[in-house]
């Protein structure tokens, strides 16, 4: 066995195990710590496959931002995991059936029959200092430029629309509102005055006499 | 000389052993001086920051002081490790290890000298560095909910969104040097900055560097930024459960995540290796016999000294402020910033061309 494949063993069985505990797992926040080992572990096996640019690409979005998010929501959210679990059961042979159709249709479609090892002629062995990173940009900013810049807007589009469904501005009465480039400017004078004022001798207080004042 | 290693150990076992067993001998040869500067990077501190306030800092331990660390560890390791009843306890350890082993794994890919001296010198080292560093927010996160405390929970909030909001900056700062560089190895980003002082891409890309080095900042929850963990707000933040050891590993994290940042910083707008005086007639030769390395050190104090130095300077800025900063000043700076480096790139219009 070489190096190669006892790393390439470990991460698939480590991506196997994570995708399986993170459907199985009750509670959430742990599924998706799950989820994120699962991430970790595919982002291994592409860069095994010689294709490191996809491989940290995927850590970097997907474990370093998008997950981290997700965790931010889920952890927030108050779960109840037995209201989640009631159902399992009933659920089961729907879920089962739902699973073996997708796999199924996965099989034909990226099965042995299409992508099998005697289809595919194995891949070119590039030397290390092999940069994909170039290859896959040249392409993407020449040939798929449009469909790039496509891209780009309809998740510009995204961004505007979940800002506006989310944007909404309270009477100042309700919510108090940080104008922070006001807080900013703000200069010496405008916060407080410096008063001169004669200085004045203030006399002395009258010592009180206990005896009167036991008097009274 | 690990090659040389690997090849007399495969003499005996197997092959991927004898590569397993190399790859932790260098792994430990670059962790091991690591932790000794985050030890000493500590004492460091105190004494900066004790000479910056007029105090003497630690001074009882050792001459000057200079056990204090050593000293600081025992106590830590005889500490004992308090586990909340209530708490993850699976997660609630996991979290220490998963905020150090992404700072220590960055440093296979960081080059401390001329000729490959250098654990991985892989071609996207640059991606490399920042998918890893990225991983390091799970430790804060995990350790927040983990420890089932309500200060814990919000200094993990804090510093999710806040690691969010800068890496993207970073990641701008990152995406002009490779512009200009025109690679992702840092090896080779270096290498293109050779020249003299004023070839360092500090200078084109001077917006860049400042950005860079805020956001390092922010990424490393440091003063001024520090409100994942503000004293004053929320007690400790993310570590105010842990205890010992524990709490010792975050704090070792985050020192080495300083100094990675720090080393970053000087390999790509400061140099790196690269002796100050190039193409200086009579300075360059004076200085021929210093290596690479030591100017590479020098340069990585430097900046180290300046998160001191900003520790002792700046008071913590408010939440909102920290979003601000990073969303609607360094972000835009740097979009704007890819614009101009592009535009210059295009028209073959920089100092880089000659």
């Amino acid at each position: 066995m070489t190096f190669l494949e006892v790393i390439f063993y470990l991460l698939a069985s480590i991506a196997i195990i994570s995708g399986l505990m993170m459907i199985s797992i009750k509670n959430p926040v742990q599924a998706a710590l799950w989820l994120v080992l699962g991430f970790i572990a595919t982002a291994g096996i592409w860069i095994t496959a010689q294709a490191e640019f996809l491989g940290l690409v995927l850590i970097l979005v997907y474990v370093g931002a998008l997950m981290v998010l997700f965790l931010f929501v889920v952890m927030m959210l108050d779960v109840n995991i037995t209201q989640i679990k009631e159902r399992f059961t009933a659920y089961l042979p729907l879920g089962i059936l739902t699973s073996i159709a997708i796999f199924a249709i996965m099989y034909m479609v990226i099965g042995p029959d299409r992508y099998g090892v005697d289809q595919m002629p194995v891949p070119k062995s590039m030397p290390a200092d092999f940069s994909n990173t170039k290859l896959l940009a040249i392409p993407l900013y020449t040939e798929h430029a449009y469909a790039f810049v496509l891209a780009a807007v309809l998740l510009l589009v995204g961004i505007v629309a979940a800002i506006t469904l989310t944007l909404r501005r309270r009477a100042p009465s309700v919510v108090l509102y940080q104008d922070i480039d006001k807080q900013v400017k703000v200069q010496r004078n405008d916060r407080f005055k410096i008063i001169k004022m004669d200085a004045v001798v203030e006399e002395d207080v009258k010592p009180i006499d206990e005896d009167e004042e036991g008097k009274k | 000389m690990f090659d040389a290693l690997q090849g007399w150990l495969s003499g005996y076992i197997f092959d991927w052993l004898a590569i397993l067993i190399t790859l932790l001998v260098q792994a430990i040869v670059v962790i091991m001086p690591l932790m000794l500067a985050v030890a000493y990077l500590t004492l460091a501190e105190r004494k900066v920051i004790g000479f910056m306030q007029i105090r003497m800092g630690p001074n009882r331990v050792g001459t000057l002081g200079l056990l204090q660390p050593i000293a600081d560890a025992l106590k830590l390791m005889n500490k004992e490790i308090i586990l909340p009843s209530q708490s993850n306890l699976y997660l609630f350890i996991l979290a220490p290890t998963l905020a150090i082993a992404p700072a220590i794994a960055a440093w296979a890919v960081i080059p401390f000298n001329a000729d490959g001296v250098v654990v991985s010198d892989i071609n996207a080292g640059v991606l490399y560095v920042l998918a890893v560093s990225s991983i390091g927010v799970y430790g804060i996160i995990i350790s927040g909910w983990a420890s089932n405390s309500k200060y814990a929970f919000l200094g993990a909030m804090r510093a999710s969104a806040q690691k969010i909001s800068y890496e993207i900056a970073m990641g701008f700062a990152l995406v002009t040097v490779l512009m200009v560089a025109d690679s992702m190895n840092l090896t080779e980003i270096v290498n293109a900055q050779k020249g003299g002082m004023l070839n360092w891409l500090w200078v084109p890309l001077l917006p860049m560097f400042v950005v860079y080095f805020i956001s390092g900042l922010a990424e490393t929850n440091r003063a001024p930024f520090d409100v994942a963990e503000g004293e004053s707000e929320i007690v400790a933040g993310f570590h105010v459960e842990y205890s010992g050891m524990a709490f010792a590993v975050f704090f070792l994290a985050e020192y080495a995540m300083m100094i990675l940042i720090s080393f970053m910083t000087a390999i790509m707008f400061m140099g790196g290796w690269l002796s100050p005086f190039e193409g200086i007639p009579l300075l360059e030769d004076m200085f021929a016999w210093v290596s690479g390395f030591i100017w590479l050190v020098l340069k990585v104090s430097f900046l180290l000294f300046l998160f001191l130095w900003f520790r002792a300077t700046f008071p913590r800025y408010r939440y909102d402020q920290v979003m601000r900063l990073g969303w609607k000043v360094l972000i835009p700076v740097t979009i704007v910033w890819v614009f101009v480096v592009m535009i210059m790139e295009y028209f073959k219009f920089g100092p880089w061309f000659n």
